[in-house]
Parts: C-alpha cells; structure tokens; sequence
C-alpha cells in the first residue's frame, strides 16, 4: 500500500461527503498519482465504515467494468466491485430525484440473490448456479462522483464504482431452466429503444461474473454471504438520463423494471 | 437534367458481383439516382442471375432496420433484398473470402412463412399467423461498392449489400417466443463480439416483416409460402477474415455457426 491510513480516512470522508452533496470532485489519483490497487479497496472499505456508522445497512454487492472489451479497453484482467445500499434502493416504478445525484447513467443488469455462501478461489459458473436462489432484472442507476466522468480505474474502486441508485423488479426466476447467456434486454427511455442487448454481455455469463467476485473477494480472505443481492454489472450501454426522463427496461422471460428521473 | 444510364449500371453491378471487382459509389455519379431506379437496378441484376446462372428467389432480406443505420443513411425506413438459392450455405459451412469483396457478418431471425403474405395493410398478427417457423440466421453482407461507401441508392441497388446466409440449428414456432426480447449473442473466435435483442429489428423482427409485406404490396408483389425472411440485424455487423470463426446464438431459438477460410 503506497497510502497511510489517515489519508485513506480523509480520502472516504472526501468521497463519501462528494455524494452526500451531489457535487463532483477531482479524480483521487490527479493528487495521489502512486495509489495502488489495495489504497483503492482501502477507501471503499473505510466509505463503507462511515455509512454503516451513520446507520446505513449494505444491501449487496455489485460488479463494474463487466465487459471483456472494456477490460482490455483499459488494460486489466479482473472487473471491479463495489456495495450497493439501502438508501440506494427505488421501488419499481418509482421516482428518482436527480437533484440528489451529479450526472446519473442508467444500466440494466441481472441481479442474482445467494442461498447459499460463495468462497473463491475456484468458484465457477456451475457453483455459482448451485448457490442462487433466485435471478431478477435490475437497473442500476451510475453516478460517478468525479467531473465529467473522467477517472482511472482506482478512482472509481474507491469511490464504490460509482454506485448510487438501483431499482429491482419485474419477475424473479430461478436460475436454473433460464438460458442467461442469451437472455435479451431492451432499454428505452421515454419510449424510444435506446440499447438492446443479450446478458452475454456480461463476461459471456452474468453467473461468471458472481464467480469472479466470489474469486476476488476469496483472494482477500472474504466471502459472500448465503441471502446476498448481487448486481452483476451492466449488461447495456450506460445511458445518461435527466429529470424528465421515463426509463423502462424489458428482459426475455423476466419482466420489466422501470423508473422515473424527476 | 441527366438521364440515368439504367442498362449500363446494372451490367456494371452484375459484373461486379461476378468478378468479385468492386466499383465507385452508383449516388456520386448520378446523384440524380432515385430509390425506384436503384431498385429497378436491383431487379434487372436479379433477373439477369436467374436467367444466366440459374439462381432461384428463395426469399427477402430486410436491411437497414435499426436506428442507428437508418440515421447513417439518413432514411426513415428500412430497404429489401432477394435471396436467391446461390446465397444460401448450411450451419458449419465454410466460406470462402477470396469469393467476396469486403465481407461482414450480423445475427438475425429468419422467419419461414407457410402462407402468402399480401400488403398493404397486414399487422404483426398476420406476419405471426403466416410464420411456420424462425430460425437462428447469421447474415453475410458484402457490398460491391467500393469501402462501403454507400447511400441508401448504392445499397438498394447492390440487392441491399446481401452476399450469403446461413441458417441454424433449430426451427421454433413463433408463438413460443416473445419475439422482441430474444437476445442475441455474436461470438467471434469464441470471444462476445457484440449482443443484441429482437427489439433491434424495427422495434420486434415480426414488424419488419410486417413493413416488408406492406411495401411489396404496394407494388402488387408478396411474400410467399416457403420463402425464407429475413427481418433485420439484431446488432453492429462484424468484419470478418479468413480464419474467423463466428456462432451466434439467440434465446429460446437456437445458433447458427461458420468458419471464414
């Protein structure tokens, strides 16, 4: 770790009061350009800390930079992760206030909730189907918390991956009988399609990409928990969105999500 | 104003085709070329392949389905071409490139219709109705203009940049399927080249369909039994070489694969 624990803390408290404010900072890494991989895991962990000491419960997981053309797009290997919260939950069909964020993106995604606990190393496509006890369609609402959404990929790790919102819905389906790979997705906002996509999109399988969370976060000696929601990262383009905007996401065999930007 | 040399572009095409020879774009030289002409151009190169290689029409393409294309080409509706019985390869087939000019690839469904299909005025119901089957389908598009670089007329005319098909492993009755959100995966030597849904094509493939039988109609022409349809690309085509593999596979359908030597 090339940062000390005290700027760690001041880093989360710096990134956690940018979301609390709905106001966007400079990347991190501009003034601490030798940050490594574990200072960026360091401060999402020590933001997490300060909500859940403010009351905040975590609600679940998520993976970002999910598609293997982005990976190599940014020259890594391994996606990312992050944790989604309670305050970042939206009903289905519920309003989402976009004076509380800076400039929200919309994605869909399939969410997997766990029956069982997941521990890497060795977690695959098979035990991670094995685990879930259900899937379910999802919008995750992005809103990195740096201008412009110019950042690298340790800025966005401590900055929790740009987690903000998510709206649950449709209709949950066990994983088994459902062809995920080619599950189709089609986004419109304001009624126009605006991305279609299949869930391929996802690191070829969305339950690859549990695996490999399950897989990172077993090469740091963790785990995720049996009753786990995972967001399992964007299976369509991320979408800029404003107040005004209706956005309604429809996925083969699992219903619609949908959500308002006022 | 300039009168369009509708004999001499058509032998141009044919020998193009032919020859696998590519020529400048038929819009830069007669820019006065209207949408009728190109597919007047379009049919007299058809009737000439059926006449002197014995092709035989074994069903349409539908191009320029999406929003994106339509915007490149700036039209507002989608463009049809003939396929014809040279054009059709099986599932696993390999395909020569050297006998195409600049090739690319893209996934679609293929619609087989037992009954005729006479516009104007039919809806998704009766596309629906008339459909014996779909099919996984992977389309390869060539153009016989230079680059691609096509206005809507060049590719109109170029029989809507159609080179082959392959038709996949399965047939599935329409009404098994919410047709808009199959999805769609494209893989490229085993790697996600770009995913899709039906939902790309016209907004559901039935109404591109739909949109094809309307405006045949309007010439008194329709689709008929046995023909083979195909509704529209479900995502951005792919450029493809010799020693390509491509499989696409479509939710609830089935998958279709070839190999590029």
């Amino acid at each position: 770790m090339a940062l000390d624990r005290q700027t760690i803390e001041e880093l989360a408290l710096h990134l956690d009061g940018a979301e609390q404010q709905a106001r966007a900072v400079a990347k991190i890494t501009d003034a601490f350009p030798d940050m490594d991989w574990q200072d960026a895991y360091a401060i999402q962990d020590a933001i997490r800390e300060l909500k859940q000491a403010r009351g905040v419960r975590i609600a679940g997981l998520k993976m970002g930079l999910t598609s293997h053309a982005k990976m190599r797009q940014m020259g890594v290997v391994e996606p990312i992760h992050g944790f989604v919260t309670d305050y970042g939950a939206v009903a289905d069909g519920g309003e989402i206030d976009t004076r509380g964020l800076i400039h929200p993106k919309v994605e869909a995604e399939i969410a997997f909730v766990t029956r069982r606990a997941l521990r890497g190393p060795g977690c695959h496509v098979g035990t991670v189907l094995a685990a879930t006890e259900l899937v379910l369609p999802a919008v995750e609402v992005i809103d990195s918390r740096y201008e412009n959404f110019r950042f690298d990929l340790k800025s966005v790790i401590a900055d929790n991956t740009s987690s903000a919102r998510y709206v649950l819905g449709g209709r949950p389906h066990s994983a088994r009988g459902l062809d995920l790979k080619n599950l189709g997705v089609v986004m419109e906002r304001n009624g126009r399609i605006v991305a279609t996509a299949s869930a391929a999109a996802v690191l070829g399988h969305p339950a690859q990409s549990v695996a490999m969370l399950a897989n990172m976060l077993g090469a740091r000696g963790r785990e995720i928990p049996a009753g786990t929601l995972i967001l399992t990262g964007g299976v369509t383009e991320a979408v800029a969105v404003e107040a005004g905007d209706n956005v309604n996401v429809r996925f083969q065999h699992l219903g619609s999500v949908s959500m308002r930007f006022v | 104003m300039q009168s369009t040399p509708i004999e001499q572009l058509s032998d141009e095409l044919y020998r193009a085709l032919k020859d696998n020879q590519p020529i400048a774009p038929l819009s830069e030289r007669h820019p006065q070329l209207t949408l009728q002409q190109a597919y007047e151009l379009q049919l007299n190169v058809l009737a000439r392949r059926q006449r002197e290689n014995g092709e035989r029409v074994i069903g349409k393409k539908i191009g320029v389905t999406s929003q994106v294309v339509m915007e490149q080409l700036k039209v507002d509706q989608p463009d049809f071409g003939h396929l014809t019985s040279a054009m059709l390869r099986a599932d696993g087939a390999a395909i020569a490139v050297a006998d195409l000019i600049a090739p690319k690839a893209e996934g679609e469904i293929a619609f087989l219709l037992k009954e005729d299909l006479r516009g104007p005025g039919l809806t998704v119901a009766d596309v629906l109705r008339a459909t014996e089957c779909v099919m996984p389908c992977i389309e390869i598009v060539d153009s016989r203009i230079r680059d691609w670089q096509i206005r809507i007329q060049d590719t109109v005319a170029d029989n809507a940049s159609s080179a082959l098909f392959v038709l996949g492993d399965a047939a599935v009755d329409p009404r098994e399927l919410e047709l808009g959100l199959v999805g769609m995966t494209l893989e490229l030597n085993g790697e996600i080249a770009s995913t899709g849904a039906g939902a790309a094509a016209l907004g559901h493939p039935a109404n591109a369909v739909a949109w094809l039988a309307n405006t045949l109609g309007g010439f008194g022409m329709a689709l008929e039994a046995g023909e083979v349809i195909l509704s529209g690309a479900l995502s951005a085509m792919v450029p493809v070489k010799a020693g390509d593999n491509l499989r696409i596979s479509l939710g609830g359908i089935g998958s279709a694969s070839v190999r590029f030597t």
